[in-house]
């Protein structure tokens, strides 16, 4: 899994601009599905399985995009001007280097602080692109680019720019490449624009009307010097989500999920993030509101170019989601 | 034959039209004054037109031949604008109010304006200089301190929960326009001509939306009704391109966020805080642009939004592009616009229009 894992980080494919990765998830994923779509904003969503008498129909979802920016302005020496996209913060920005979807690189300049205290803003950036006037300039206004980092593989902890959230579509591609038999019918959706206001999934929520759906994504962690107040450690299993700022959890789902996880022995904590939003929440309000909850893999330093997640972690995530599509589900309503 | 296109041009009736829309009174929540101009006008030309439950007007024209697109347009008819909350001094007709939409609280004191739909004249009282500390003329005079004056005349003639615009009267200036509200009037009066001059490719669905300022409220409900299979957005969008901006006195100064510039044509979108667009929509407009000769802009990505940013996430989703006319000091009593954008722009959809057919759904993104 670790080869499939770095050939997707490695893509660049900021929200709006997926092409790339949606081509190489669908070589992945194509002798294994069903049936495989496109839907209208670029969703790539792949059926397993029919609906039994006892079965749901059951939406996952994990969100191709990652973080980038987008050129504004290029001025007559040659440099460029950007915004964002997605949550981008500038301290990560200054030294960084991007790449473009034709594969153009530039680096990450800085002005002048007028006041050191301040740290700078976006405005404050540039991107130089080593040409001296703007006719020399490879890209235009418009363009996209993505962080530039490679993979690393530390052993037991894996680093990469985009982890958030192609280490959440790894585990989907190898659930679905591992699917055997389920009462369900199952909805592999890999969505668009999850950075950018969870946009993909809302449209495909709509359409694809689940019974029931999960996300996967990462999420923080607290155990790192001075870090967030967060129960979520590297290392101690998948995280099951409780709480975010954009979803609560429905409770069913995650007492359905932490009853398999304990009946298989995988080890799991659990997860209460402060800050963070993820595409579950689309799923949870769609139409008349739909059971949702999702499966997490802890993450340090999320929406930074070197993000790590721990192996294992990875691992055990990908146990528990066949362990829970290959099982009835009883969501305990009460009446 | 000449191209259907080119013949495309605003003439006096057109800039007739804008000036009526331009001096409607119809803020956010209220915009009967435009919903009656636009049906007065398209009733004759259109299969259906009707006004759903929060007061978009829906419009439907029918094309012929085989395998046609059904493609919506948009533009807003409300404007930002004011509202009258409360009565202070009922006698002299004195009253505090509240801000619709984007309105800067710089953009208020000693304005003259409208009030409600029989326009009754007003004033946002501003203490004159010879009164004002030195403290106080640093800052700006918020909110709080300031009240609308319809003198004792006209104080029972208004009353709380009245919406008032500013008192700027459309004007043709040489090569521009100066009114209010061309945001996004001047989008209403394209898609009044498009829906008149419709092609017949394609099955035209207009949604002439309410509250786009306050939350792209209108387009939200229009797009569910309307289904589309794409939707074109017209709207006017900021010129932050003055002279002054734009000298390059030396490396470094050069005006890096115009947003869009006056004289530049159209401007296409690619992404704003709402939205990011349709690529194959923005190849196209852009091919078209190019194939036509009619000069074209990209809005610089960045902040902002349209009513495609609640359209493109309707239903299962509907690819969208917004392409709006240039326009300065938006959102303030008078922005100027040039004749010549509006001409390009008009001209540019419609030959968008004409070109449009569901293969561009199946080019690669």
């Amino acid at each position: 899994m670790k080869a499939l894992i770095q050939k997707l980080v490695e893509i660049p494919g900021p929200s709006g601009s997926e092409n790339l990765i949606r081509q190489v998830i669908r070589q992945e994923i194509e002798p294994y599905a069903d049936e495989i779509n496109i839907d209208a904003l670029g969703n790539l969503i792949a059926t397993k399985g029919d609906i039994s008498e006892t079965g749901l129909k059951v939406m996952l979802v994990a969100h191709m995009d990652e973080i980038g920016i987008i050129l504004t302005h290029i001025d007559e020496a040659g440099f460029g001007r950007f915004t964002t996209i997605g949550g981008v913060s500038p301290v990560n920005c200054v030294g960084g280097r991007v790449r473009f979807l034709d594969g153009t690189s530039g680096v990450i300049g800085k002005e002048k602080a007028t006041n050191t205290h301040n740290p700078p803003t976006i405005e404050e950036l540039f991107i130089d692109f080593g040409v001296s006037r703007r006719q020399e300039c490879p890209v235009k206004v418009g363009d996209v680019a993505a962080f530039d980092r490679p993979f690393i593989d530390l052993g037991a902890r894996l680093v990469s720019k985009a982890m958030d959230d192609r280490i959440g579509v790894a585990v989907l591609v190898d659930t679905l490449k591992r699917f055997q038999k389920s009462p369900h019918q199952v909805y592999f959706v890999f969505s668009v624009q999850e950075e950018v206001g969870v946009r993909g999934a809302t449209a495909a929520a709509f359409g694809v009307d689940p019974d029931l759906g999960l996300a996967i994504d990462v999420t923080d962690t607290g155990d790192t010097p001075k870090g967030s107040k967060m129960e979520v450690s590297l290392g101690k299993g998948l995280a099951i989500k409780i709480r975010d700022s954009g979803m609560l959890a429905d409770p069913r789902v995650v007492e359905w999920m932490i009853n398999r996880a304990e009946k298989e022995e995988i080890p799991y904590q659990r997860e209460v993030l402060l800050k963070g939003g993820t595409d579950g929440r689309a799923i949870q309000l769609t139409r008349s509101g739909v059971p949702a909850g999702c499966l997490s893999i802890p993450c340090r330093y999320i929406h930074t170019p070197s993000e790590m997640v721990d192996f294992q972690d990875v691992q055990n995530a990908a146990r528990l989601l066949l362990e829970l599509l290959q099982n009835p589900v009883r969501l305990g309503y009460a009446e | 034959m000449p191209d259907p296109h080119t013949s495309l041009r605003i003439d006096a009736s057109q800039v007739r039209l804008l000036t009526r829309l331009c001096n409607a009174c119809a803020v956010s929540g209220d915009e009967d004054e435009v919903r009656a101009i636009v049906l007065e006008q398209l009733r004759p030309f259109v299969d259906q037109a009707r006004v759903d439950a929060l007061g978009n007007v829906l419009i439907t024209r029918q094309g012929n031949g085989r395998n046609r697109l059904k493609v919506m347009l948009t533009a807003h008819m409300d404007e930002v604008g004011l509202m009258l909350t409360h009565e202070e001094d009922k006698e002299n007709g004195i009253f505090r109010f509240e801000v619709i939409g984007g309105v800067s609280e710089r953009q208020l004191a000693g304005k003259r304006i409208w009030i409600g739909r029989k326009h009754i004249p007003g004033v946002i009282g501003a203490k004159p200089i010879h009164f004002s500390s030195a403290e106080e003329l640093k800052s700006v005079i918020s909110l709080e301190t300031l009240r609308i004056d319809v003198g004792p005349g006209n104080s029972s003639k208004v009353q709380i929960g009245d919406r008032a615009t500013f008192a700027t009267q459309f004007s043709r200036l040489g090569p521009s326009l100066r009114a209010k509200a061309l945001d996004d009037r001047i989008g209403v009066a394209t898609l009044i001509e498009l829906v008149k001059k419709a092609p017949s490719n394609l099955d035209l669905l207009a949604a002439f939306t309410v509250q786009e300022e306050v939350g792209l409220r209108g387009a939200k409900v229009a797009a569910y009704a309307l289904d589309p299979q794409i939707s074109i957005n017209l709207d006017c969008t900021l010129a932050n391109d003055l002279p002054a901006l734009n000298q390059t006195d030396s490396p470094g100064e050069e005006n890096t966020r115009y947003n869009t510039r006056l004289g530049a044509g159209p401007a296409i979108y690619v992404l704003d805080k709402g939205t990011i667009y349709d690529p194959r929509l923005i190849r196209f407009f852009v091919q078209t642009a190019i194939d036509q000769g009619i000069p074209y802009q990209i809005r610089q990505p960045g902040s902002g939004t349209t009513d495609s940013g609640s359209i493109h996430k309707e239903r299962s989703g509907i690819p969208s592009l917004s392409i709006s006319v240039p326009a300065r000091y938006l959102h303030t009593s008078a922005a100027i616009a040039r004749l010549k954008d509006w001409e390009n722009y008009l001209r540019l959809i419609y030959a968008g229009l004409a070109g449009l057919s569901p293969a561009v759904l199946s080019e690669p993104r």
